[in-house]
């Protein structure tokens, strides 16, 4: 018993510092594989930086989706929140510095993120799903009609920022704009890592996984999902500012129940629960639209489906959480 | 007045169209609890197959309505076999998941195989002109589309009232393992169940496509505006969808009278207003 | 010495039915106490009326001498009434370590903390440890709750409970579903609560019972119609009446 014990001591302690190290080699992969990407693809770097605004899209979903429960297909409505904000600043309020553009869809996402989150809770199962169906919808329809503010179904155009820190400047080839959305990616990744490991996540776990479990313990489900709603709308609202920024444009598509519904095929994909799941999914999609639509843009949303039914059929986990069972079943077989 | 008058059979023929429309989806979700985004998909198809075989075929109305009605259930069979079976029972996202695929799928070989125009269905020449009410003359495919919706509500009423298949299905959606050790076949009442639903979206297709136009996003463009039917309503309750339908036609044909430039937005607010202050819905006990 | 938990005329109707009719009842700290009674009899429903999961329509529940009686279940937990569940309700995910953790940092208001991790806290891993041993679950403090033994998860849900450092606890079914072979351990864990926390323990099992309680209350059909020691109450002629129904008649006649 208490070799057994021991043992177990010993073998605690490694198993922390194996989770430290994995955030690490997590960083160092996503580091390598944006440098790599500057290199391997230097036409293609505006395509490069819309993954990276998306996959902050994907992010957010996760942290509600992914972490918390809650099932919502309208969670563009924070995104296009961030993207019209930032972009609306600079056209009519002259806020054209960069980071300043950022600050603003940062707080718009955060505000549409509270917003979604007090209507999306009043409900549950189905008729919260279509609240969140109807917010997308209403955001959409207010972009499309105000449009002396959003420039209507043309989309916001002319958005010029300064360059960045005042140094370098927009270019076309999406050079500044790429390297600006790896940096932000990061530190949304390392903030989140640290997020979701924290009590507060683990909080959020317990309450995807048993609410009723969650309040016998004295803590609020409510105010805990709002928090989690309110850090995901400030990390779609960056997605949405980067995206306004580095395409100089707006329009209604970053508002839409498709975006939203891609969002969650993404995450699916990659994996809910896991923020490199998040990433993985992001990447495989949107890598493949591009193949897949450059061939024949007529079958895309046939394939969706399909790869859609494929993965809630075959990879429920979704690639990293089928990838990382497997590897995990594997380490105990060994031992 | 007039405007109020003329404002009510639009909201009513409208409202009929939606009833008859969602009245399969909200039996369904009631029976299998199953959140099927996928429903309003196979009232375009319905729509597709009675405009190919009016238009293409040159069959009568009539005719076209059998057709598709008949044709969209038999081409729900394989999808209910092979697809939704998997997801009876499972996890609400996994629902949302598959079905939203399915939808995609339905809509990327529409758009492929019918192109993206919009598609008519000829109405024969009784359904084409207008009656004249006193007040004003309304065009008679809407009445056409009200008393479908009557129909439709009067016999599923008689069905699952009066019926010895209402009662299997009652037990079944009270309690499906009760009924199953009563010696229900509930996988039959549940196929069957099914069947008529596809069915009754196919028709509110075909007979609404004067209202809700059949494109290929029209599974999309709808979803929303069926899925609310169902969660305003209470899944399973006839006269919570009849409630909610007219509710809904009420508002949507009013803030379109009045509003023809914010309809859209002031449909989606009432909407959220309505779930947020009834969450389980009017009849309080949708899940 | 004061009640810490006192309930005074507790009513309950379900469309006329009254499911808790006119129920009073005090704890003293340190009280051990087994509610029983036959099925139907009430218990789930005035639990609930306890924690707060349901409304009553009359009466007043009083904690530490203040009314709780409008307070939600989380606040009351927070004031010190925690409950455990019939069917364990766990994370399938986590570790027995992440469960006893998540509590202590609710209860000491710091689980909305965004930053850190419980390991790194000192005190949190402390108190972890000890609970966890203090109920034999040290070995499992790091293997997913999936995978332990339904009888470690029982134990897991005292732990929880515990380490929200109630002042009335209430457990419903501790031993429910568990292997005979297991209930031993569970049986100490009870033996070894804090000598001044209040229980009220919902039990089935009779031998459970005796050897718990000091005093057993016993409910049927909405009322309290037994409240004294385990020694007297198989000989009490209403509960047998309520348990044995006419079958008590007969017997007492033959």
């Amino acid at each position: 018993m208490a070799a057994l014990m021991n043992e177990n001591a010993i073998a605690g302690k490694p198993a922390r510092v194996r989770l430290a190290g994995s955030d690490l080699l997590g960083v160092a992969i996503v580091i390598a594989a944006a440098i790599a990407g500057y290199f391997l693809f230097p036409n293609n770097l505006a395509l490069l930086t819309r993954i990276i605004s998306i996959a902050l899209l994907v992010l957010s979903l996760d942290l509600v989706t992914g972490y918390c429960g809650v099932a919502t297909l309208g969670h563009a409505a924070l995104y296009g929140a961030g993207a019209y904000a930032a972009g609306m600043a600079a056209v009519h309020f002259g806020i054209t510095d960069p980071l300043a553009m950022m600050a603003v869809g940062i707080l718009a996402g955060t505000a549409a993120g509270l917003l979604s989150g007090v209507i999306v809770l009043r409900a549950h199962g189905l008729p919260q799903l279509v609240l969140s169906i109807a917010i997308v919808h209403l955001f959409h329809e207010a972009a499309n009609k105000a449009s002396s503010w959003t420039g209507g179904s043309d989309g916001l155009a002319s958005i010029a920022p300064d360059p960045l820190l005042g140094l370098f400047e927009f270019d076309l080839w999406s050079r500044t704009a790429y390297v600006f959305g790896v940096v932000l990616l990061l530190v949304v990744l390392i903030v989140l890592r640290l997020v979701v490991r924290s009590p507060f996540g683990m909080l959020c776990r317990g309450i995807k996984e048993d609410p009723i479990r969650i309040r016998a313990m004295g803590a609020s489900v409510h105010g805990t999902i709002m928090r989690m709603y309110a850090i995901s709308g400030a990390v779609a609202g960056v997605g949405g500012a980067l995206n306004a920024i580095s395409t100089q444009v707006v329009g209604l598509d970053s508002l839409s129940f498709t975006l939203s519904a891609e969002a969650l095929v993404m995450l699916v994909l990659g994996g809910t629960g896991s923020l490199y799941g998040a990433l993985i999914g992001t990447v495989s999609f949107l890598w493949f639209e591009d193949i897949v639509s450059a061939a024949n843009p007529f079958h895309w949303l046939t394939i969706v489906g399909a790869l859609l039914i494929l993965v809630v059929l075959f990879a429920p986990r979704g690639l990293y959480g089928t990838a990382s069972a497997f590897l995990e079943r594997r380490q105990e077989a060994r031992r | 007045m007039q405007t109020v008058l003329s404002i009510a059979v639009d909201a009513l023929a409208y409202g009929m169209v939606l009833f008859v429309i969602s009245i399969g989806l909200s039996v369904t979700m009631g029976l299998m609890r199953v959140v099927n985004l996928a429903h309003g998909a196979f009232a375009m198809i319905g729509g597709y197959i009675a405009s190919y075989a009016a238009r293409d075929l040159g069959v009568g109305y009539g005719v076209a309505v059998l057709i598709a009605v008949f044709g969209t259930i038999l081409i729900a069979i394989p999808i209910e076999r092979l697809l939704y079976r998997r997801i009876y029972g499972a996890p609400e996202l996994t629902q949302v998941l598959m079905t939203i695929g399915i939808t995609f799928c339905i809509i990327g070989i529409a758009n492929f195989v019918f192109g993206p125009t919009l598609k008519t269905i000829p109405l024969p020449p009784e359904l084409q002109g207008s009656i004249n009410l006193g007040f004003r003359a309304v065009a008679t495919h809407r009445l056409f589309a009200i008393l479908c919706g009557l129909v439709v509500a009067g016999a599923l009423w008689y069905l699952i009232e009066k019926t010895a298949f209402g009662v299997k299905l009652r037990a079944s959606v009270d309690n499906a393992a009760m009924a199953a050790a009563l010696g229900v076949r509930t996988q039959i009442v549940y196929a069957v169940s099914f069947a008529i639903a596809i069915g009754l979206a196919a028709f509110g297709g075909v007979v609404g496509a004067e209202l809700l136009p059949v494109e290929p996003y029209y599974a999309l463009r709808y979803m929303v505006t069926f899925l609310v039917v169902v969660s305003i309503g209470g899944a399973g309750s006839i006269p919570g969808a009849l409630l909610a339908c007219l509710l809904l036609g009420g508002i949507d044909t009013t803030g379109r009278y009045l509003m023809p430039e914010f309809g859209e937005f002031f449909f989606y607010l009432a909407v959220i207003a309505i779930v947020c202050v009834f969450p389980r819905g009017l009849a309080g006990r949708a899940k | 010495m004061t009640s810490i938990l006192e309930v005074c005329n507790l009513k309950k109707a379900f469309g006329g039915l009254a499911v808790t009719n006119n129920v009073s009842l005090s704890l003293n700290p340190g009280d051990r106490v087994a509610l029983i009674g036959p099925n139907g009899a009430g218990k789930t429903t005035f639990v609930n009326l306890v924690t707060g999961n349901l409304r009553p329509d009359s009466g007043m529940v009083r904690l530490g001498g203040e009314t709780i009686t409008g307070l939600n279940p989380m606040r009351r937990v927070r004031k010190g009434l925690v409950r455990s569940f019939q069917v364990t309700r766990l994370f399938q995910d986590m570790t027995p370590a992440e469960h006893v953790a998540l509590a202590i940092l609710q209860r000491d208001g710091r689980s909305t903390q965004m930053l850190g991790h419980f390991s790194h806290m000192p005190d949190v891993t402390a108190e972890t440890g000890e609970l966890l041993s203090k109920l034999g679950l040290h070995d499992f403090a790091s293997s997913k709750v999936s995978r332990i033994a339904y009888g470690q998860q029982r134990l897991l849900e005292i732990a929880i409970a515990l380490a929200l450092r109630p002042k009335v606890l209430l457990l419903d079914e501790p031993a429910a579903g568990v292997p005979q072979s297991d209930t031993g351990r569970i049986e100490q864990a009870l033996a070894e609560l804090p000598a001044d926390l209040a229980v009220l323990m919902i039990e089935h099992d009779m031998d459970l019972v005796f050897r718990f309680a000091r005093r057993v209350i016993v409910l049927a059909a909405g009322e309290i119609i037994f409240d004294g020691s385990p020694a007297e109450v198989t000989k009490d002629a209403r509960v047998r009446e309520a348990y044995l129904g006419s079958y008590a008649y007969v017997s007492s006649v033959a």
